[in-house]
């Protein structure tokens, strides 16, 4: 690069959350004209830094210069201010307001009598046009495709003078050709002088658009490189920190299950509007994978099968009977569900660790068999000794355990009453590496001893991991199935990408 | 999509059709019920309830709520007519410090919702208390106003064909429509209430001064619910401080006939107008019958309302389906 001044420059860029060194001193330098990769497993610190450089978050130390200033945003709109603007992942716009009102709110052109809306229409027209997109611009955006919203965000955040674009896993819910619309537009926008962050899973985008890769591991720099001389497997082993040669060799043990006849039959199964054409079945001792795009209908079919959401077509055959499940009865039949968002819908804030991961075997005793203290003590220590769950005291809030550790209790809630088939959403999401291996491992160990699994991750290679079979599922329908044998990240990859 | 029928205007839509079908449908049923002064009066008759509305339409848009509007308008009805009566303030001056007193209770109240991020039920329920309990120390007893100027505000009227009038009150509810209408759609911060409403935090990171903008729409709130209680003492020529007992709940039902979501993001100032139009529709209607109780009138509502609810609903998940099914890149 250069000796000139860079447009970004991060230096020793620090961030502590309670129980969390977030960022260690990290070291960042975007140039003009350049598209970054910014890259790193799920907990690596992207999005902390991104905040950082964003003024979500305060740094606890360090600096950010654009072109030669030093500057401390204090919120996304000062961030803005100084040339740097974001465009999330979860599209940020106001669903209910017009593609209009969303690119032009908080800065909208005026008059003597207020909002100027015939120059909102043009200013309007001219963002739309700079990405390239083709849109009534009066059509609210909670009643445009996500793709299009994601546009629509893009053209928002270039409609100040920004010098800096910042997307934060933009194209994790676009198919092909809108990625490569989004492409073309990064490509153009890069002509024009602009440095782009791009944050991104998905490794072939990062060949195909970036000219330079930082990796970050577990709040580290690894190291930046010119994309075009680094192999994709040294990538992949400075992201996840094993050596290339551990990678190739993965070879993995076979999940044979011989003699047992599948006591959970999916057929046709579905529900309109949600997810569709769920054909599987689950033996004992089976673990199944569902891989697909964030959107695909992973949690669609984890509600289904628990039965909070009823399928409207199809069947489900428990037993080989057909089911129709309530949350409650599919308790009752052995099956659980341990849910995605765990602060939201798992974990009861406020109660104790202990109390917590007895709840559901309440529920199956019925209300008026209190499960005593003492009992309560014995399945909690139980499963804290068989989890390894830090701190082991069980009497503590169960807030202030790390999210590796409630995942840890929220199992422990459901392996108390001992269920067939646990549904598992997310498992891993959120929590720090070591934690993620645990699970898996526990995963691996409950399968030995007869258990089954729905096994859900955004991490391709845990549910390679783990998966007897891979349910692959794309635009909310299962559409092929990849066994154990033959399943590689690259044939999951293409069986989700692929394009009919 | 056609946006003339989108989820925003279709309800508007909805309950302009009741409304008008309710007047003819009463205009056959009673004599001299379709004439231009009961329409009219429909406006004098509610104006203090439609000004209370139009500011609560900004609160209920942003997500949330005020209960102390009701409290409000006895709070400052008392307030005026102490003032004016017993402490000799000229009436000008007295609507102003009344007003101002709206405005700190408003921006009291939205302080503590947008900085501590208290829910806005319990701290406006506070007000409530807080508002009514001052009204009653100042007087239990209701205070005559009798004053030159006040009578002539009280007694003002512009007078319109077949014997009909626009009082000094419905003159400025109207006013108050205009200025609410003119902030929520022609500028920023009428934006920002809905971006808040919408998602409040895409609206944050989009840049939105969200606080402010919450601070501010407790402070139209209270402001209006002030001037309110001032039009309620025009109207009845007395302060009392338990008028406005219960009100907060009429309101309520105005907005949201009115269509506007109480969750937020949808909904607008004219469509308050319209919901309150609609009540004192019913209301006017069962006076006019004068066998029924005027317990009916509550009745009626109640239904309408239920009415209303379900409707929301059923266009909401219509919305939802509509937008599963279309493919995405379409334009």
């Amino acid at each position: 690069m250069s000796e000139s001044t860079p447009l970004l420059h991060l230096q020793g860029i620090d961030k502590r959350f309670p129980g969390v060194h977030a960022l260690k001193g990290i070291d960042f330098e975007l140039e003009t004209e350049e598209i970054h990769a910014l890259l790193g497993e799920n907990g690596a610190g992207k999005s902390t830094l991104i905040k950082v450089l964003t003024g979500v978050h305060a740094a606890d130390g360090g600096s950010i210069c654009i072109e030669g200033r030093q500057i401390a945003p204090r919120n996304p709109n000062e961030a803005v201010t100084f040339g740097i603007s974001t465009v999330y992942q979860e599209v940020n716009l106001a669903p209910n307001l017009s593609v209009a009102e969303n690119i032009c709110l908080g800065r909208e052109p005026r008059n003597v009598f207020g909002i100027d809306w015939r120059a909102v229409g043009e200013r309007t027209k001219s963002a739309l046009n700079r990405v390239g997109l083709r849109v009534d611009p009066q059509r609210l955006v909670g009643d445009i495709s996500i793709a299009e919203q994601q546009l629509v965000a893009i053209a928002r955040a270039l409609d100040v003078e920004a010098k800096v674009l910042i997307l934060d896993e933009p194209t994790s819910s676009l198919d092909q050709d809108e990625v490569a619309q989004l492409f073309a537009t990064l490509r153009r926008l890069r002509e024009e002088g602009m440095g782009i962050i791009f944050v991104t899973h998905f490794l072939d985008q990062v060949y195909e658009i970036s000219d330079r890769i930082t990796v970050l591991r577990n709040g580290e720099r690894i190291g930046t490189f010119q994309t075009d001389e680094l192999p994709r497997i040294e990538l992949v082993s400075h992201m996840i920190g094993r050596s290339a040669e551990s990678l190739e060799h993965g070879a993995m043990a076979s999940h044979e299950v011989s003699g047992h006849e599948p006591f959970l039959t999916v057929t046709n199964f579905g529900k309109r509007g949600s997810v569709q054409d769920l054909n599987f079945e689950i033996r004992s001792g089976e673990v199944i994978g569902l891989a697909g795009l964030l959107g695909s209908g992973r949690t669609e079919t984890a509600r289904l099968l628990f039965g909070i959401d009823h399928g409207t077509e199809g069947g489900y055959q428990l037993d080989n009977r057909s089911a129709h499940l309530t949350p409650r009865s599919a308790i009752s039949r052995g099956v659980g569900l341990n849910v995605e968002d765990r602060k939201a819908e798992g974990i009861f804030p406020g109660l104790s660790i202990r109390e917590n991961m007895v709840v559901v075997a309440q529920v199956k005793r019925r209300w008026w068999q209190r499960i005593s203290t003492a009992e309560q003590k014995q399945v909690a220590d139980e499963y804290v000794s068989a989890l390894q769950l830090q701190p082991p005291n069980t009497d503590r809030n169960i807030e202030n355990l790390s999210g590796g550790n409630q995942q840890k209790a929220l199992l422990g809630r459901w392996l108390a009453v001992e269920p067939r088939l646990l549904l598992l959403d997310e498992p891993t999401r959120g929590i720090d590496i070591g934690a993620k291996f645990e699970i898996m491992a526990l995963v691996e160990r409950l399968r030995l001893e007869g258990k089954s699994f729905v096994f859900i991750s955004s991490e391709l290679s845990e549910v390679i991991r783990v998966s007897s079979r891979i349910v692959v599922l794309r635009d909310r329908r299962a559409v092929t199935t990849i066994s154990r044998a033959e399943a590689n990240e690259e044939a999951v990859v293409a069986a989700i990408a692929k394009h009919e | 999509m056609n946006r003339f029928l989108s989820q925003e205007r279709l309800p508007v839509l909805i309950t302009s059709v009741v409304a008008i079908a309710m007047f003819l449908i009463a205009g056959f049923k009673y004599d001299n019920f379709l004439t231009l002064r009961v329409f009219f009066n429909l406006f004098s008759d509610n104006a203090f309830l439609g000004i209370v509305a139009v500011g609560l339409t900004f609160v209920i848009l942003t997500g949330g709520i005020d209960l102390s509007v009701g409290s409000m308008v006895g709070c400052s009805s008392i307030m005026l007519a102490t003032l004016i009566r017993d402490s000799q303030v000229a009436p000008p001056l007295a609507v102003g410090i009344v007003l101002a007193f709206g405005c700190l209770i408003g921006l009291t109240q939205g302080f503590l919702i947008a900085r501590f991020e208290l829910q806005p039920f319990l701290v406006t329920l506070a007000g409530l208390f807080l508002c009514r309990g001052i009204a009653l120390r100042i007087s239990q007893q209701s205070v005559q106003i009798d004053h030159p100027l006040f009578d002539q505000w009280a007694s003002f009227s512009i007078a319109l064909p077949q014997k009909s009038s626009l009082s000094f009150a419905a003159l400025l509810l109207f006013l108050v429509v205009g200025i609410g209408w003119y902030l929520s759609r022609l500028r920023p911060f009428g934006r920002a209430i809905y971006a808040i409403g919408g998602n409040r935090q895409s609206a944050e990171l989009m840049g939105v001064p969200v606080r402010k903008t919450l601070i501010g729409a407790y402070v139209i709130s209270g402001i209006c619910a002030a001037l309110g209680g001032v039009v309620f003492t025009l109207y009845t020529q007395s302060g009392n401080a338990v008028s406005g007992t219960g009100l907060e709940l009429d309101a309520i039902a105005a907005v949201v006939i009115g269509g506007t979501l109480l969750r937020g993001g949808y909904g607008s100032v004219p469509g308050s107008l319209l919901g309150v139009c609609v009540l004192g529709i019913v209301q006017t209607a069962i006076t006019f019958d004068g066998t029924l109780s005027s317990w009916w009138t509550k009745i009626v509502i109640g239904v309408l309302l239920l009415g209303f609810l379900l409707l929301q609903r059923w266009i909401e998940s219509a919305a939802l389906s509509r937008r599963a099914l279309a493919p995405s890149g379409t334009n």
